[in-house]
């Protein structure tokens, strides 16, 4: 339901030309702020004055606006998306904040992930580690009827879980160690459950890690921040299958 | 120009079997030496890029977004039609080719929809063996709901995110042949213009929107699966970057652009709620399964929706259409919530919205039920309006969704430009003037898995590999076009943002071409809309400059191609005299207030050629043919 109170915030944001440019936080005010916004409205609109005033507005990602592209990706307040439950960037609301507030905003932070621009980073990583096996190798056409593979309902659940991963690298920011583990694990294991993944389950994990590491992720050391970091609540359980996954394949 | 389809002849049921056999082929060892083009990555685009990159053709494949995995087919979230009959309720090839033709109100190519509705099924197979977790029942068998315009049940889905996961499908085949050498993608990389040599289409010149380049690909044939133009509205249900930038871009290169007039106002979205708003959210139509519409019976009720007794609510869709009640199709729905709402019977900010009311099945079914079912929308919902569905109903009204409208293409998904490719939203070929829901996600598969890999060969094998080189002159005469192009948008610093501009746009195309037109109306959007471009080009402000990542720029080239395609929009509503699916002319309406086809006069595509900026655009006609499905008013009653 609207508000009728507006809020006025100090914005500190991370602003960097390029990879290879030093950054800094600049400050910046966004005035009359509805708390009906979302996060990604507000920094609009902050953008737009600085048009105004011919200054560059800030970079930041963003596409679907629905929480489901994975294209948003700002930490907010030291938090990736900013910290709310199972929440993008741009589901994140001003209502979650109060008048008065100062905020900080800054990109991912991982060696793996390149500064592109203020906020936007280059994900490609999370890309190559796909390539290197998140998938089967079914051709196009030549398949079996839907229904010829039997996927008891429970099965299906757990590789739909898995398979809500947006690939925003949320859970890559969130970790101390830059690890991309959980994204790694939430394909391995969806893949791994699902007898069309089977086949491929062994050459699959070992060339998935193998990216992993290639990608200069660093490693999972337990800390479930990637877990409560990220906006579609992937369980660490996945880790543990990736593991188990993993063990499997080498003997 | 009379416009020739190329649709095959003889009984519809072997109309495809029989084109595939008559398509001439290339051969395996000379499928290499072609270089196909692939622009945009969503569903249509990424099956486009992976099959043919399978099948050995030497592919290069863009997209604006950082991955292909972020196009918006992801967002899709309800369902994929096919005809499986798993149910065993009565579907069939010839249902769901039927429901298509009718739900688009006589206004697409059969042959075309007959297609569609035969590689149904096997889209569901491809998508199984990839891995989609799409939704079983506890003995492992797939699970289908009900969607609008149907009355069986054939729309399998993955929770309240098939879109998702049929994306992520397509996005991982596509992974296999990237990794494979097959096919060589371009990350954030806008196509800006079409390269047309000798008549044919033989290149495309992007931005890299990283370092600004400016640049050309040559191929031997171009596929552009970009997508659909509802952001002329501003306010969309579309993601931020969605545009009609590489459709306009081919449109102003030769392509027919086709009943652009044709676009889907989806009744089921999150009522705007400010000025500041960026964009619209769509709740998935598969919650008219479960939910009732309904507005207050009484004028200006201000009361909340608990306080209003059963005795004073009006379930309009079930009133007015019994027989299909709330899964009417979509056009139906949203003008029957418009009605509600401009009978000053709307509810919340500014009246304009109507109740989508689970109170009946969490009563009958559960909580967790629902839960279970659209718990993810249900969620959604909460963290926009801060209201819980589960105790109050929620709030939806209609906003602009898709477009049914897009480059004319013959059957075999090919422009008026020879070796120019159109698939997915941004052809105009199956869904006539409406859309049924879980329709769109199968078109961009077909097209793009089982429609492509055929077409493009007949295409192909009529002409020598590599005929057009890097060199020519025309990929350096449109490098030079693209430069000098944005050139100008840098230079003008004017005072207006770019967001300003498509803000005005949209209030001038909602207002005059949304879900109810009127030849006044269109009238005065074409007063409207070149004043605007006008001013447009002599006083916006772009920021920063072209040679660097510049998001302000990006927007303002999309703006700029969105206030010349939304007169050529507005054009083809004024031309269309009759009302059809979700296009709405007041003048033409049945006593009831449901749409009235003029089949006398307007039982055909109208396809656009451009003829300059401010010229008028040539007519072209398509006649369309209903041998099988008999053309007749459509009823949901």
């Amino acid at each position: 339901m609207s508000h009728d109170k507006t809020m006025n915030l100090t914005l500190h944001v991370w602003r960097q030309n390029g990879p290879k440019d030093p950054g800094k936080f600049e400050v910046y005010e966004a005035k009359n702020v509805s708390p009906d916004q979302s996060f990604l409205e507000m920094l609009d609109e902050v953008n737009e004055d600085l048009i105004k005033a011919g200054k560059d507005p800030i970079a930041f990602d963003h596409d679907c606006r629905e929480g489901i592209c994975g294209m948003c990706s700002q930490v907010i307040n030291g938090m990736a998306h900013g910290g709310q439950d199972r929440t993008t960037v741009c589901q994140l609301h001003m209502r979650m904040f109060k008048d008065g507030d100062t905020i900080y905003i800054e990109p991912w932070r991982a060696r793996a992930f390149p500064i592109v621009k203020d906020l936007v980073v280059d994900r490609g990583a999370l890309d190559t580690i796909i390539q290197a096996g998140g998938y089967t190798s079914a051709h196009t056409g030549g398949v079996a009827d839907g229904n010829a593979l039997l996927v008891p309902k429970d099965i299906a659940d757990y590789a739909m879980d898995a398979a809500e991963c947006i690939g925003c690298g949320a859970c890559v920011a969130g970790c101390p160690n830059g690890s991309a583990m959980l994204f790694t694990s939430a394909k391995v294991s969806q893949l791994a459950v699902l007898p069309q993944g089977k086949a491929e389950a062994k050459r699959r994990v070992q060339e998935m890690t193998g990216a992993l590491q290639e990608c200069g992720f660093g490693n999972c050391t337990n800390h479930y921040e990637c877990q409560a970091a990220c906006p579609k609540g992937i369980n660490v359980k996945f880790i543990a299958t990736l593991n188990r996954e993993y063990l499997k394949s080498i003997f | 120009m009379i416009l020739d389809g190329k649709c095959p002849t003889g009984p519809i049921e072997k109309t495809w079997d029989k084109h595939r056999f008559d398509m001439k082929l290339v051969n395996p060892a000379n499928k290499r030496k072609y270089k196909i083009l692939v622009v945009g990555t969503g569903l249509a685009g990424g099956a486009a890029a992976a099959s043919l990159g399978e099948l050995g053709y030497n592919v290069e494949a863009f997209c604006y977004q950082d991955s292909p995995r972020r196009a918006h087919s992801i967002a899709a979230q309800g369902g994929i039609n096919a005809a499986k009959n798993y149910p065993n309720d009565g579907d069939s090839i010839y249902r769901l080719f039927y429901d298509t033709i009718k739900g688009g109100d006589f206004r697409a190519r059969e042959a075309d929809v007959w297609r569609l509705a035969q590689v149904s099924n096997n889209i569901i197979d491809q998508c199984v063996a990839q891995g989609v977790p799409f939704a079983r029942d506890y003995a492992g068998y797939l699970d289908n709901r009900s969607f609008g315009g149907a009355q069986v049940s054939r729309t399998f889905y993955a929770r309240g995110q098939t879109g998702q996961q049929l994306l992520l499908g397509a996005y991982s085949a596509l992974a296999r042949q990237i990794k494979a050498g097959t096919v060589k993608m371009f990350n954030r990389t806008e196509m800006l213009d079409l390269i047309v040599v000798d008549g044919e289409a033989k290149g495309i010149t992007v931005r890299d929107m990283v370092t600004g380049e400016i640049r050309s690909h040559v191929g031997d044939a171009v596929v552009l699966c970009t997508g659909g133009y509802v952001n002329v509205f501003y306010l969309s249900t579309n993601a931020m970057g969605c545009s009609v930038t590489a459709a306009w871009k081919a449109h102003r290169k030769g392509a027919f652009f086709a009943n652009p007039c044709y676009t889907q106002i989806h009744p089921t979205c999150i009522p705007q709620h400010g000025d500041k708003q960026s964009k619209l959210t769509l709740m998935s139509e598969s919650l008219r399964n479960d939910g009732r519409c309904w507005a207050p019976k009484n004028k200006g009720d201000k009361r909340a929706p608990g306080e209003i007794p059963e005795e004073e609510r009006d379930y309009y869709l079930e009133r007015k259409y019994p027989s299909f009640g709330n899964l009417a199709p979509r056009d139906i729905a949203s003008r029957a919530a418009k009605e509600q709402c401009d009978d000053d019977r709307g509810v919340g900010p500014g009246g304009r919205g109507v109740y989508l009311d689970f109170a009946a099945s969490i009563k009958r079914l559960g909580e967790d039920t629902i839960r279970e079912r659209y718990g993810n929308l249900f969620e959604m919902y909460e963290k926009i309006t801060d209201e819980n569905a589960y105790k109050v109903p929620m709030r939806i009204y209609p906003a602009p969704h898709y477009s049914m409208g897009g480059l004319w293409v013959d059957y075999n998904c090919e422009s008026n430009v020879p070796g120019l490719f159109v698939l997915g939203e941004a052809n105009f070929s199956v869904h006539g003037a409406n859309r049924l829901g879980a329709s769109a996600l199968m078109q961009g598969l077909a097209d793009g898995y089982f429609v492509i890999p055929y077409t493009i060969a007949n295409y192909l094998a009529k002409t020598a590999p590599g005929k057009v080189k890097a060199d020519n002159p025309e990929c350096k005469k449109s490098v030079d076009d693209v430069n000098n192009n944005l050139k100008k948008l840098m230079s003008i610093n004017g005072k207006k943002t770019v967001s300003e501009f498509h803000r005005e746009l949209g209030r001038i195309m909602w207002e005059n071409v949304g879900m109810a037109r009127s030849e006044q109306s269109c009238k005065e959007a074409l007063k409207k809309i070149p004043a605007l471009r006008e001013e447009f080009w002599k006083n916006v402000k772009v920021s920063g400059s072209g040679a660097q990542f510049n998001q302000d720029l990006e927007n303002a080239g999309r703006v700029a191609d969105f206030l010349e395609f939304g007169e050529l929009l507005t054009r083809d509503a004024l031309y269309r005299n009759e009302s059809c699916g979700g296009h709405f002319r007041v003048e033409h309406q049945m006593p009831d207030g449901e749409a009235k086809r003029d089949d006398e006069n307007f039982c055909h595509a109208a396809a656009w050629e451009f003829k300059g900026v401010n010229a008028e655009p040539e007519l072209h006609i398509e006649p369309l043919k209903f041998e099988n499905v008999h053309l007749a008013i459509r009823s949901y009653k």
